[in-house]
Parts: C-alpha cells; sequence; structure tokens
C-alpha cells in the first residue's frame, strides 16, 4: 500500500468518526435547540407554570381580541394538533396577525393561559407578490391556485 | 488536478481567468441588485424589506461553499500533499469569512422589521454564527502555525478547516430538525415557494456573486504564491 492510500484511509476514517460524532451530538440536542414549543409539545410534554418558554404556532383565525386598554390582546395558537389561549400586553410586530405564525415567549400561568412577555412574528417560506394574496397555496407541491 | 500542481502552469491559467470570472460576475450581481431593486414587485406581507434578499441568500450560499472549498483542500492537502490546495485554503477563509458576516448582517436588518427582533438564538442563527466563528479561528489557526517561506496554511490548519465542516450540514438542516424562528427552505427539490416574478434576481447574484468569489480567490492565490517567490529570492539574496 502506498503512503498515499494510507493517508487516503485515515483521512476518511477520520471524517466517518466526526460525521458520527457530529449526528450524535445533534441527536442528543433534538429537543434542547427547539427554538420553541409547539402547543402540542406543551400538552404531551407539560410545562409548569412560571417556567420561562418560547410558544410557538399559528394564530388561529377571528381568536384575536383586543382588549378596552388598546394594548392587551387576547388569542389562540395552534399547530394544528392542539390549541392553547394566550394573552399580550405591548406592541406587537407589524406582521403579527391572524392565521400567521407567531413565536411568543413568556409563561404559562395556573389557568393555563399563556402570558407572553414579548412576540415575535414568525415568517413562513413563502414570497408572493402583493396580487397574488388571497390564493391558495399548496405545502407540498408549491402551487398557486386561485381562491374559490 | 496533479497538472496544476506547478505553481507556473497554474498562474498561467489563473492570470487570464481572474477578469474573465470579475467583470462578468460583477456585471451579473449589478443587474441582479438593479432589477431586485427597481423591477420586482413587493411581497404581499414583507413589503419591501423583500429586497435584502438578493443580497442574504448569496452571502449564505457563499459562506457555506467557501468553508466547503476549505474542506476540499484541507483533505487534498493531507492526503495528496497537493501544493496548491494549502494556498487555496488561506484564500478562501478571508472571503469566506466576510460573506458570512454579511449574511448575518442581512439577515439581522431583516429580522427586525419582519420578525420584531434583531436577533434571536434559533438554529439557523446561532449554527450560523458558530461558521463565522470558525472562519476566524481557521485565519487565526493559520496565521499562527504558518512557516517561513510558506503562503499555505499548516496540516493543523488543514485538519481544523475538515473538522469544521461538520457544521455545514447543520446549518443546512437546522430549519428542518429543529423548531426555529427562521422559515424553512424556500427553494426545494420539489419548486420554489418564491414566487417567480420575485425569484428571477436572486439567480443573477446568486451566479454574480459566486464568480466575483471566485475570482477574489484567483487573486488571493496569485498573492500568496507571488509572496512565496519573493520570500525565495530575498532569502537567496541575504544568503548571498
Amino acid at each position: 500500500m502506498k503512503a498515499k492510500h494510507q493517508r487516503l484511509i485515515l483521512a476518511l476514517a477520520a471524517l466517518v468518526a466526526i460525521i458520527g460524532a457530529g449526528l450524535l451530538a445533534v441527536s442528543a440536542l433534538k429537543d434542547e435547540a427547539a427554538y420553541f414549543y409547539a402547543p402540542n409539545d406543551v400538552k404531551t410534554k407539560g410545562v409548569k407554570p412560571g417556567k420561562a418558554i418560547r410558544l410557538g404556532g399559528m394564530v388561529v383565525k377571528g381568536s384575536l381580541k383586543r382588549a378596552a386598554d388598546g394594548v392587551t390582546i387576547d388569542f389562540n395558537v395552534t399547530d394544528g394538533k392542539a390549541t392553547v389561549p394566550a394573552t399580550f400586553s405591548g406592541i406587537a410586530p407589524d406582521l403579527f396577525k391572524e392565521g400567521s405564525g407567531v413565536v411568543a415567549e413568556g409563561a404559562f400561568d395556573r389557568q393555563g393561559r399563556f402570558v407572553a412577555t414579548n412576540l415575535l412574528a414568525k415568517h413562513d417560506e413563502r414570497y408572493m407578490p402583493r396580487e397574488l394574496d388571497g390564493m391558495t397555496y399548496n405545502e407540498t407541491t408549491h402551487e398557486m391556485k386561485a381562491a374559490p | 488536478m496533479h497538472r496544476f500542481a506547478n505553481p507556473a502552469r497554474f498562474l498561467k491559467i489563473a492570470r487570464p481567468l481572474t477578469g474573465w470570472l470579475l467583470w462578468p460576475g460583477i456585471l451579473l450581481l449589478l443587474a441582479g441588485c438593479a432589477s431586485g431593486l427597481f423591477l420586482t414587485p413587493a411581497d404581499y406581507l414583507q413589503g419591501n424589506t423583500v429586497r435584502i434578499l438578493y443580497i442574504h441568500v448569496p452571502a449564505a450560499w457563499l459562506g457555506m461553499a467557501g468553508w466547503t472549498g476549505i474542506a476540499v483542500s484541507g483533505l487534498m492537502q493531507l492526503v495528496w500533499r497537493h501544493p496548491l490546495a494549502a494556498v487555496a485554503g488561506r484564500a478562501i477563509a478571508a472571503p469566506g469569512a466576510l460573506f458570512t458576516a454579511i449574511c448575518l448582517m442581512t439577515g439581522s436588518i431583516w429580522g427586525r422589521p419582519t420578525w420584531g427582533t434583531w436577533w434571536e438564538w434559533d438554529g439557523r442563527m446561532t449554527s450560523m454564527l458558530v461558521l463565522l466563528f470558525l472562519y476566524l479561528g481557521y485565519i487565526a489557526l493559520a496565521n499562527g502555525s504558518a512557516r517561513q517561506g510558506q503562503g499555505g496554511v499548516s496540516p493543523v490548519t488543514a485538519i481544523f478547516g475538515l473538522v469544521g465542516a461538520i457544521n455545514i450540514p447543520i446549518i443546512n438542516r437546522s430549519v428542518v430538525w429543529w423548531n426555529s424562528l427562521h422559515q424553512g427552505p424556500s427553494i426545494t427539490m420539489r419548486g420554489s415557494s418564491i414566487d417567480g416574478s420575485l425569484l428571477w434576481p436572486l439567480g443573477l447574484t446568486l451566479f454574480g456573486f459566486t464568480l466575483l468569489f471566485a475570482a477574489i480567490v484567483l487573486m488571493r492565490m496569485r498573492a500568496i504564491l507571488a509572496q512565496n517567490k519573493v520570500e525565495a529570492r530575498m532569502q537567496r539574496l541575504t544568503r548571498g
């Protein structure tokens, strides 16, 4: 065997070991590295009231209510499997609206309601001009169709 | 590849190639930026902030492609002892770090109006920041372990480049593996969820910045080879 081949085998073996170590680390991180809890994670894993977390999902259409004081809003967050009520006092980002994604920072109170101290709007991977707004979008084929 | 192991033969090709990459690259990216600024419509949700896309995406691609290049040249240096691979590794590091920084900055500027925050520690942003630190570490290690008269990176730096490559698939998959604030991939094997009317300038800037990057790498490789020559000649002179 030539020295060149020895080095190649050594380098490839080292590479496989590094990739294996990386994959193991990443799979161990799986839940810890998640940026937010989805409502279904909250339901299945259980989050203690008062524990600071981030809650992420879609704002349920028709659930957004503005309180009389003008800064407090109530809304429901869903991931399609579970829905959680949430409340927030303050200035919401421009892109925060019903039917779009949100990441809320805060904690659950004893009644199971999420009290947010900060709201972030989560943008999805869709980009389109205004004329196409209101069309229906197929997540798997990326096809746009005129709404019926 | 070993045909180009001879620096003289490499330079004979690299010298004219630099111009052929540089000028079309600049032309394409200027055309892409101009059409991205003036010709494409605003996004239905983000409005005009969507236009940062035409810089942000090429910068992210080149930051990651740069490290892939560092890893490949590291492998070629360690296994085949290719003399130009070490030079290529050093030449890629600085522009790679620069484009990674541009990606982070444009992302931050876009994040403030879109998400409502300059910075969040989500998977995509954190792994991209790690890439910037890897670049800075690579440059520091290459400078710290450099030997007199050798412009290329040392073997230990090449190993560092190979090990750091594990971060590249992590960056790419971070938005799929973990819940993240950063949106999922828009352009996949199945198609693009960016409408065609917004997408086409991205092709121009992607291609333009890539050509520019390649031209910068060639220029830096030529500069390093020229520096080697100067140092060798100086040594001969002092020995007299």
